[in-house]
């Protein structure tokens, strides 16, 4: 797809809309025409790119998005350890003790039921299934399951998380869930026309941070905001992430990688929520992203997936890190 | 940023876990240099550099580079077993790690030994690197300097670095309309041995590939499908 920003993308938008391709006039007063919404233009921009028809395209996302919910269908039955044993058993923690299920054995598939409310109740069982589908995903990316690298791997279950509970939550069919894995998609492509969506280039922002604002238009695409509330999601959420840095204990995808997800997960829920509430982004998300692309140049390589600074090497980081060198020396021996 | 990239790259790859340049690259790495040896190799020996040897075991590089060599692509769930079913298959292996940083920080050197594509007793030597987001680079075989990034379908030549060899190969390729989208030439000394990477935009046919074994003194024929 050749747009280069998410101005420019509005402006296609309107003259594929224009073009006489959405039908949608609206019956009743001016007869304007309803603007197309941004999956239905960029599936054609897609589809065509690609050199295959938009079923096939919407085939493919498809395919990824089932990927996504059979990685958190595994991790939700998983206690198994990462190979560093640093993570793999927060899922299963969550998922005990969350309230969420009465029956422990219920999973992604089918409809979870909630608990019975047991006094005061922090977030929703929906914001709690969001949470856990993240967790389960970043766990299972890191004991090495499948999953679908949105945007990133070490960023795997922020999108996840939120799609997959929403399709729960409201009864989506699939063909909502691809329309809204494309406008996630076209989110996390027109930022990685400008920076790459890499640790090492520009820290977490552009990894953990780029899926918060990918997830966060997504949100809102199912919630039935119009497109510039769906951009104005991604902007809010980016504009809180910049900054932030990759700095994983012993290199690995994993501290503070897994519990970040789930964070990040509830984080563009706020700001899908803000933007369907009407409000607004100061600064255009274009701007946002140019400032991240600052931002990631100006951050210390320390800083950038080089575990040479910040929580990697704290007093434990450094702990953690020589006794994985040496059960890493150890399995060599053997 | 890359040009070639789709909206399917970002919602994805498919990939197993946990890094995309430790793991998935890991693997690709491996993989090219399984098809560039041609054929199960009966040892090999993996050097690992930097952070692919520093953070190599909890990112399970080891396991990817492995698997990949057995032809395993990086959304195999067998890459998770992959030390096993090379030592069912009965193919030895073994890992050595450096800190050298005249290396890319994921660089790995892969020696496989064997009887390779040719049928014959082969020792080949692959030097690539994983260079970020999932994608590689094949910088050197046996020694010779190539930009490998499995992009393209690539014919890789080393051979008596004679006279007239590039107008030869060329010209077999265009007279089946094949196109070059790019060229990589290198040698050791002239009059020695030479290499060549040619990316194409379309498939090689065998007739092709069986003309270009016919020119003398080819010590290295192979044809490697694009991976991505």
């Amino acid at each position: 797809m050749n747009i280069k920003s998410f101005d420019e993308l509005l402006a296609a938008i309107d003259d594929f809309g224009s073009s006489g391709r959405v039908l949608d006039v609206k019956t009743e007063g001016t007869g304007a025409l309803k603007e197309a919404e941004i999956y239905s233009f960029v599936q054609k921009a897609e589809a065509d790119f690609l050199e295959i028809s938009v079923e096939a395209f919407r085939e493919r996302v498809f395919e990824i998005y089932k990927t996504m919910k059979e990685a958190v269908i595994s991790g939700l039955n998983s206690k198994e350890l990462s190979k560093s044993g640093l993570s793999g058993e927060n899922t299963a923690i969550f998922k005990e003790n969350s309230g969420l299920f009465d029956d422990v054995t219920g999973c992604a598939e089918e409809v979870c039921k909630a608990a019975p409310e047991k006094g005061f109740a922090l977030f929703s069982p929906f914001q709690k299934r969001v949470m856990l589908y993240s967790l389960a995903t970043i766990e299972e990316n890191a004991r090495m399951g499948k999953i679908a690298a949105c945007p990133t791997a070490g960023s795997s279950g922020i999108v996840p998380g939120v799609l997959i509970a929403l399709e729960e939550e409201l009864g989506l069919g699939e063909e909502n869930m691809i329309n809204a894995l494309i406008t996630a998609g076209v989110v996390g492509e027109i930022i990685s026309e400008k920076m790459a969506l890499a640790g090492a280039v520009a820290g977490c922002q552009a990894e953990c941070g780029v899926a918060s604002a990918m997830a966060a238009a997504s949100c809102v695409y199912i919630l039935g905001g119009n497109n510039e509330q769906v951009l104005n999601a991604a902007a809010l959420a980016l504009k809180n992430v910049l900054g932030l840095t990759c700095d994983p204990v012993a290199g690995l995808v994993e501290v503070p990688c897994v519990k970040r997800n789930v964070f990040m997960a509830m984080h563009s829920l706020v700001a899908a929520e803000l933007s369907i509430s009407g409000v607004k982004s100061k600064i255009p998300v274009d701007e946002i992203v140019d400032s991240m692309k600052e931002t990631g140049d100006l951050m210390s390589v320390k800083l950038k997936e080089s575990s040479e600074a910040g929580l990697a090497t704290t007093k434990t980081g450094v702990s953690i890190e020589n006794i994985l060198r040496r059960k890493a020396c150890a399995s060599k021996e053997n | 940023m890359s040009n070639n990239k789709t909206l399917l790259d970002i919602i994805g790859p498919v990939m197993i876990g946990p890094s995309s340049s430790h793991t998935a690259g890991a693997s690709r790495i491996g993989y090219m240099a399984g098809k560039i040896f041609g054929a199960n190799p009966k040892k090999i020996e993996f050097t690992l550099y930097n952070s692919f040897a520093k953070t190599g075991y909890g990112h399970g590089t080891e396991l990817a580079l492995l698997a990949g060599v057995l032809g395993f692509f990086p959304d195999d769930s067998r890459i998770k077993n992959s030390f096993e079913i090379a030592h069912d298959m009965g193919i030895e292996f073994e890992f050595n790690y450096k800190e050298d940083y005249n290396f890319h920080p994921n660089a790995v050197e892969i020696k496989l030994f064997g009887v390779s594509l040719d049928g014959k007793e082969n020792a080949v030597t692959v030097l690539g690197k994983s260079v970020g987001a999932g994608e590689i680079v094949i910088n050197k075989i046996n020694g010779y300097k190539f930009d490998l990034r499995g992009d393209y379908t690539t014919l890789i030549l080393i051979y008596k670095d004679a006279p007239g060899m590039v107008y030869r190969v060329a010209n077999l390729i265009q007279s089946q309309n094949v196109n070059i989208a790019s060229m990589h030439c290198d040698r050791n000394a002239k009059g020695q041995v030479a290499s060549m990477g040619i990316s194409l935009d379309n498939e090689i046919p065998d007739y092709t590939m069986q003309k270009l074994t016919e020119i003398n003194d080819m010590y290295l024929i192979r044809k490697l499908d694009k991976i991505r």
